[in-house]
């Protein structure tokens, strides 16, 4: 057979009547890449080295960018266990054409925000002891155990996709194996849905369980504290349209069409009506919060917020500009099939969704409770920037070869024809 | 939530803040007793180590009527410890008869989800691995264990004493479990020169600090929040009290 020399080196790795830049190109933006994953990597070693005293994290903030980048990513990762159980539980057949990215920005979410906890931990070398020394009265051992073996199904549900690069699955067993594991799916996607519902919640019962804070307690059902449903929906109302953005920005940078518009505005519609469902209740709950919890604890409305660091505007900018906003842009059909609404309210979603983990790990930690305390402010390091700019390289790197290499995207050759 | 333990024997202490000058002595008793290595730069407060912080409070008026106080917050021990049911590892437990909140230093992961818990600030992370200046080794407490960087630590109310009390108490033929007011006591309570940190069981009438909680002027802190505190604090001065905790405009302040 002849050999068609205009072809990248390696175009016989990739997907079936799928093109791809050349092997040159591609190495120069994986350069780049790999410079700010260096950077990170530098900045890992030194804090596995020195120790956590090398972050701006302090006694007062012990939690920090690396909670709330730990948080947000999950809660924007849940666009891969909601796709997965509309798609495979629910049968809703369109969603096929983007459930594989999902899985990837999944998989890179919660990996990534494993890699994140490793250095977070004073002693990561004990991180083994959430299972072997288990509190049970603890949101955060349910946590630990459901982010690893949700992630482990990530992993199972990302196998087939690699499986299924073109010259591997040319191996009659490999075939095979990737054949059953589709079979097995919607079983995963069930397993899936129901660890990362109770983890999305346990994160915020973490949260609304600290009864001596009161800028984050609450009251709940039987042992969850509202904020426990509140990240399940808000993380629901902001993962699809996550992963509709990545798929945007891949497509941008590839100059190709890989999710056809419908299948976009679906995500869309599942997130704003999700979203709206969420933001019904986490009003209904700030108002409780701030009528209820703060004066029985002796505080205003006023003593909770600072300067404009930790300013009003913050909770005003979750509640209405990105929460209300993009709630309504998403659910009616007018504005968002208008795609530059669409992705503003995409957008102003995920920021939401960002503040909100934000101000619940670090302003709650500002707040001071004792009349006496002051408020402290927080500013993360070059070696927090770092690690999390390490991660963002990690899930750009594994993007990048997913794209080029495997067959992410089913529309793709039908879009670009 | 966990439930929360009940104890016959409960320590506890009584501070009085009109007696306290904010010398800091228990600060430094305290560092010296626990191993609390020497910083090479302790100039962030927010990252240096105190089992025990004294806070200066001001009535927030002008000169003349201008006053302060002083309050040596050591860990609250308390009743339900918001810090105990979060720790994932039972790292920190509420378990023991006298009801000290323990920290077991070779079984925390240092998440510091504890020390996000606690309102007091009571908690302190090792963000770096503690080193002793050449021969301050030999000070140290031998039966105090030092921490390695990464873990959680706090205020034990020197639990080691509690241990010799108990064993001096054994080895005299004593119950080590009515210990006589004053056989066992904190380093703060010994170094205080003023006597203004009375310990003892809160719980035993015997023990001088059982009638001093229940002084109109005592008060624990941020009780409102539930917390239950094994530290009371005792002033005269109604501005003292009302910094306690947290009061909206129209409420009364306690005593």
């Amino acid at each position: 057979m002849d050999k068609n020399y205009d072809l990248p080196i390696d175009a016989a790795l990739f997907p079936e009547g799928c093109t791809r830049c050349s092997l040159s190109k591609f190495l120069v933006w994986i350069t780049i890449v790999m410079a700010v994953f260096g950077w990170g990597l530098y900045a890992a070693y030194r804090v596995l080295a020195e120790g956590l005293g090398v972050t701006g994290l302090d006694d007062y903030f012990g939690f920090g960018l690396w909670i709330t980048f730990d948080l947000a990513v999950i809660a924007l990762g849940a666009g891969a266990f909601f796709t997965g159980l509309l798609r495979y539980i629910l049968n809703i057949d369109p969603l096929k054409n983007i459930i594989n990215l999902t899985v990837i920005v999944g998989f890179l979410c919660y990996s990534g925000a494993m890699l994140v906890l490793v250095l977070d931990v004073g002693q990561p070398l004990r991180a083994w002891f959430g299972y072997w020394h288990a509190n049970v009265h603890s949101m955060l051992t349910e946590v630990i155990f459901c982010i690893t073996c949700y992630c482990l199904v990530l992993v199972i549900e990302y196998v087939p996709l690699i499986l299924e690069q073109k010259q591997l699955n040319r191996n009659k067993l490999v075939h095979a194996i990737a054949h059953n594991f589709h079979l097995m799916m919607p079983l995963f996607a069930g397993i899936g849905a129901f660890l990362s519902t109770f983890h999305q919640g346990s994160l915020g019962g973490m949260y609304g369980v600290l009864f001596a804070r009161p800028y984050i307690a609450r009251d709940g059902f039987f042992i969850w504290p509202w904020t426990f449903f509140l990240y399940v929906l808000s993380a629901v109302g902001s993962g699809p349209v996550f992963t509709v953005l990545v798929c945007t920005i891949m497509e941008k940078m590839t100059g190709k069409q890989l999710v056809s518009w419908e299948i976009k505005s679906l995500m869309g519609k599942i997130a704003g009506t999700m979203l709206t469902v969420y933001m019904v209740f986490k009003l209904a709950d700030t108002w409780a919060w701030a009528n209820d919890i703060l004066p029985r604890s002796g505080l205003t409305f006023d003593q909770v917020f600072y300067g404009w660091i930790y300013g009003k505007w913050l909770l005003w900018a979750e509640l209405f500009a990105c929460g209300v906003l993009p709630a309504i842009l998403l659910i009616i059909p007018s504005t968002r099939n208008n795609r530059t609404l669409f992705y503003t309210a995409a957008i102003l979603d995920c920021i939401g969704v960002t503040i909100n983990r934000y101000v619940m790990t670090v302003q709650a930690l500002a707040a001071p409770v004792m009349p006496f305390d002051t408020w402290e402010t927080y500013a993360p390091n070059w070696a927090e920037w770092g690690a999390s700019a390490m991660i963002m390289a990690y899930a750009a790197l594994i993007l990048s070869l997913s794209y080029r290499y495997l067959p992410v995207f089913p529309q793709e050759v039908k879009l670009n024809k | 939530m966990s439930s929360f333990k009940e104890f016959k024997i409960k320590w506890g202490m009584a501070i009085d803040l009109d007696k306290c000058t904010g010398c800091g002595a228990c600060m430094v008793a305290c560092q010296a007793e626990n191993n609390i290595a020497p910083q090479p730069d302790a100039s962030n407060k927010l990252k240096s180590l105190n089992w025990l912080v004294v806070y200066e409070l001001t009535n927030g008026k002008s000169f003349p009527e201008h006053e302060v106080a002083y309050l040596p917050r050591p860990c609250m021990q308390c009743g339900k410890p918001s810090c105990v049911s979060v720790c994932p590892v039972i790292a920190t437990d509420k378990n023991e008869e006298g009801g000290i909140v323990s920290q077991v230093y070779p079984r925390c992961i240092g998440c510091r989800y504890c020390m996000a818990s606690c309102p007091y600030h009571a908690r302190y992370f090792n963000w770096f691995d503690p080193t002793w200046p050449e021969g301050m080794d030999k000070t140290l407490t031998p039966d105090v264990s030092v921490r390695p960087r990464g873990v959680v630590e706090k205020c034990s109310f020197c639990h080691h004493r509690f241990m010799q009390a108990k064993d001096k108490a054994r080895v005299e033929g004593r119950d080590p479990n009515a210990l006589n007011d004053g056989d066992y006591i904190t380093s703060c309570t010994e170094a205080c020169p003023n006597g203004a940190i009375v310990f003892g069981d809160v719980n035993n009438p015997a023990h001088k600090v059982h009638e001093l909680v229940k002084s109109k002027y005592a008060f624990r802190l941020l009780e409102r929040l539930g917390t239950d505190p094994q530290v009371y604090y005792l002033s005269r001065r109604e501005w003292v009290r009302r910094l306690g905790d947290n009061y909206l405009e129209n409420e009364k302040v306690k005593g």
